[in-house]
């Protein structure tokens, strides 16, 4: 790309104060006042001018992938985050680097202004290079965003599998949604864990918020079923709707090895029984 | 030779798995059992594995062939001490040890043993 040098090192090097002015007075043509004050916006623009200038005499100007560009990409991931925090949208972060064209064309224009065939392969070259930028900063924001979808993913995963000790040694897992391989891993997982803290004999799991059960949710079940059993506790099933009963017995699951109630009530009565404790009435009644 | 020991309480034996099993371990952990079992007349076998980190399609082939072979002694096993992430490879594998009574710990194990062969936890005559 780079035929003949560039233009570009000497401009931003001579017409610092004049082009950081220009920029700044574009930007905050464009931008909510809200979003971003002017003495960030105006801190943030001579950051990034310096660090441009260093870049643009060291590196190659096609490239912004480089070594030498790693301190405008430092800037840009933390303009990117910060923008992003304080509710900018990822085209008005590109903006901000976009918006620096005007004030360098006029400048290119003036260098070069004799020579139109020069002239269009300079605008053409800094065209290149601020697309690329601004483009950078729409990537690291698509990223942060989607860095946060997973986190949240995973917490809601940890938090849909509560297990619950409902009296000594005996344990309640309430499921609620469907029931994934993923999902069965974690809920697996930690109703394994808790057994070894509490020590419990019996699990109840509890399937009434589990909207639909088919074949591959029965399989699941019956896995962490069997895995609780290696580790010395009994399972019981509950909370089957009518709906569910029938469908388990149309799909041909076999689920006669493990005991099944309706309720979490029932089950937790033989619960009870298994583990020699009685609960009752008081004697005043 | 390195070889699994096994201990013997009161009424059962006690073997706790300590080391990476292979086939030759196995053969004569299987070996030593089953000349206990016949020679202390025990009623009850504990495999405690609660420092097996590790395992695989053979280790769980092993220990469902052991608490075979005991029972044909009429002796009864019980696998105590499994890990969570032991549990779940099991499972995955396809091993769910059918047959084989499980507990959480050595303690558990005893008293399981016992309700079984007594009719009480607490040994009883």
């Amino acid at each position: 790309m780079t035929t003949t040098a560039s233009h570009l090192p000497d401009i931003l090097k001579r017409h610092d104060a004049q082009l950081l002015k220009d920029w700044v007075k574009e930007q905050l043509s464009v931008s909510r006042p809200e979003v971003t004050s002017e003495s960030t916006l105006r801190e943030h623009a001579h950051r990034f001018l310096g660090l441009l200038r260093d870049a643009v005499q060291s590196g190659d100007l096609s490239d912004v992938t480089g070594s030498a560009w790693a301190g405008v990409r430092e800037m840009l991931d933390e303009l990117s985050h910060a923008r992003a925090a304080s509710g900018s949208t990822p085209s008005e972060t590109a903006t901000f680097v976009l918006s620096l064209k005007q004030p360098l064309f006029a400048r290119l224009r003036q260098e070069v202004g004799r020579d139109a065939d020069a002239l269009a392969d300079e605008v053409w070259r800094v065209t290149l290079l601020l697309d690329k930028l601004a483009l950078y900063t729409t990537e690291v924001y698509l990223k942060g965003r989607e860095e946060l979808i997973h986190r949240q993913q995973y917490e809601m995963l940890e938090l849909s599998t509560p297990v619950v000790q409902l009296w000594d040694g005996v344990l309640a897992l309430p499921l609620i949604g469907t029931l994934d391989s993923a999902r069965t891993q974690v809920v697996m997982e930690s109703l394994l864990h808790r057994i070894v803290e509490t020590g419990a004999a019996i699990a109840i799991i509890d399937i009434t918020g589990v909207p639909t059960v088919d074949t591959l949710v029965a399989q699941h079940l019956l896995k962490t079923v069997a895995a609780a059993r290696l580790m010395g506790a009994d399972c019981i099933i509950s909370g089957i709707r009518p709906q569910i009963a029938q469908t388990i017995v149309h799909l041909g699951v076999e689920l006669s090895s493990v005991i099944t109630k309706a309720t979490l009530a029932d089950a937790f009565k033989i619960a009870l029984q298994k583990t020699g404790a009685t609960i009752g009435k008081g004697a005043g009644h | 030779m390195e070889s699994i020991p096994i201990l013997r309480t009161s009424e059962f034996l006690l073997v706790t798995i300590q080391v990476d099993m292979h086939d030759r371990l196995a053969m004569a952990l299987q070996e030593d059992l089953t000349d206990q079992i016949v020679r202390y007349h025990s009623r009850g076998v504990l495999i405690d594995i609660s420092s097996l980190e590790v395992v695989d399609s053979f280790i769980g082939r092993m220990i469902g062939n052991i608490a075979a072979m005991s029972r044909v002694l009429d002796a009864e096993t019980v696998v105590v001490g499994m890990r969570p992430a032991v549990a779940i490879t099991l499972v995955e594998l396809g091993l769910s040890l059918p047959g084989v009574r499980t507990a959480l710990n050595v303690d558990k194990g005893m008293d399981l043993l016992r309700t079984s062969l007594h009719g009480t936890p607490n040994g009883g005559s």
